[in-house]
């Protein structure tokens, strides 16, 4: 039985996020970001779940500072594919 | 319930884009642009003049338009119009004032801005000219979206009121690329709510989200600056363009952004022989 919790307790401690998973998946959404902002077209959203990432990260929460800088990086990535697309879309909305 | 359904149908159809006639892009035009903006509106709302439309949801709606008429007797944006002509007529620390730095002595001139300016290169805006001219004049700039702004051009709209905007675009070819800048920020669709300002101001003006009707995109700079209730407070065209992207959920480029002075400068010249209403109050 004990066995049974030390192997679990094991299991749930590789399963969490790292210090250093955070670090990488945050440098992952920042970069997709600073991609958006390039191209003009940074949403609020990615802003917001980059913040909430950092503040997890301080309070030592890495499973829930991964877990939003991947949300921020997909938002980003989102960002970058409607700049994009909407680089000739835009013209179907034109009156004319 | 109903309305509920009707706030369904506007969003749904803002999300897919239900988008005015569209043919294949040819070289620019902009008189032509000028001339299908206006008839892609007064077609939408055959009751309405032209002039009527720098009056915005009140040009459409008669309840709104009563409630207008009854604020117009003590207009909410009347403490800025006086704020701004005191503010225009103070002397800078050098001696010089605002009316230094513009044509007519600034007065009666709001009807030709923004304006394409061959030696910088760039669009100038009235918020733009006013902070150069305090710059030149060894004042620090003034915040684009906040009240000090809004009153100064609150007080410039008002020596304007009734004259048509006359914007042009010089024989230039970055004239005519801001212009064309400025046209695909206005129909491109940004922010996770994946919105143009084309999806709220042509395909759905007199349509309502939440308790706001959409003002008709023709016209619509002609009433700034404005007092809107729900800011509960002045409004320059700055404020306005920053706050529509954040209402989409886009990050707003700085006030005053090349983006922003561009927009306005497209909005502006299809807006070309609509009178100024400026200041203008809103929901």
């Amino acid at each position: 039985m004990a066995l049974a919790f030390l192997i679990a307790g094991a299991q749930s401690v590789f399963a969490a996020g790292s210090e250093a998973d955070f670090k990488a998946a945050y440098a992952a959404a920042e970069a997709a970001n600073r991609e958006a902002g390039a191209l003009r077209n940074q949403w609020t959203v990615t802003t917001s779940a980059l913040a909430e990432a950092k503040r997890a990260a301080e309070m030592g929460n890495f499973d829930q500072a991964v877990a939003a800088s991947k949300e921020a990086e997909a938002l980003a990535k989102a960002s970058i594919s409607q700049a994009t697309h909407e680089k000739e879309a835009w013209k179907a909305l034109e009156i004319r | 319930m109903t309305r509920f359904l009707h706030a369904i149908l506007v969003l749904a159809a803002l999300a897919f884009g239900i988008a005015p006639s569209a043919k294949a892009a040819s070289s620019p035009d902009p008189a032509a642009d000028a001339r299908a903006f206006q008839k892609y509106y007064t077609e939408k709302f055959p009751k309405l003049k032209l002039e009527d439309f720098v009056n915005g949801p009140y040009a459409i709606d008669e309840d709104m338009r009563r409630q207008w008429q009854e604020i117009e007797q003590f207009p909410p944006y009347e403490f800025s119009l006086d704020r701004g002509k005191e503010m225009f007529a103070q002397p800078f620390a050098n001696g010089k004032s605002y009316a230094d730095c513009f044509a007519n002595g600034g007065v009666g001139i709001r009807q030709n801005y923004p304006y394409f300016d061959e030696n910088a290169g760039k669009v100038i805006t009235l918020e733009l000219a006013l902070n150069q001219c305090r710059e030149a004049n060894g004042e620090p700039p003034l915040s684009y979206e906040k009240e000090e702004m809004a009153a100064l051009t609150a007080y410039m709209a008002f020596t304007s009121r009734g004259k048509p905007f006359d914007i042009k675009i010089p024989d230039d070819p970055r004239a005519l690329e801001a212009y064309e800048n400025g046209k695909r920020y206005f129909y491109t669709r940004r922010g996770q709510l994946n919105f143009s300002c084309a999806s709220c101001h042509v395909q759905n003006p007199g349509e309502r989200l939440r308790a706001e009707m959409l003002a008709p995109a023709l016209g619509i700079l002609n009433a700034m600056p404005i007092y809107r209730s729900e800011w509960g407070g002045m409004g320059t065209i700055s404020r306005r363009f920053t706050t529509c992207n954040s209402q989409v959920r886009g990050a707003p480029l700085a006030p005053q952004a090349e983006e922003y002075r561009d927009l306005e400068y497209f909005l502006s010249y299809v807006s070309n022989g609509l009178p100024i209403s400026g200041p203008g109050a809103r929901p």
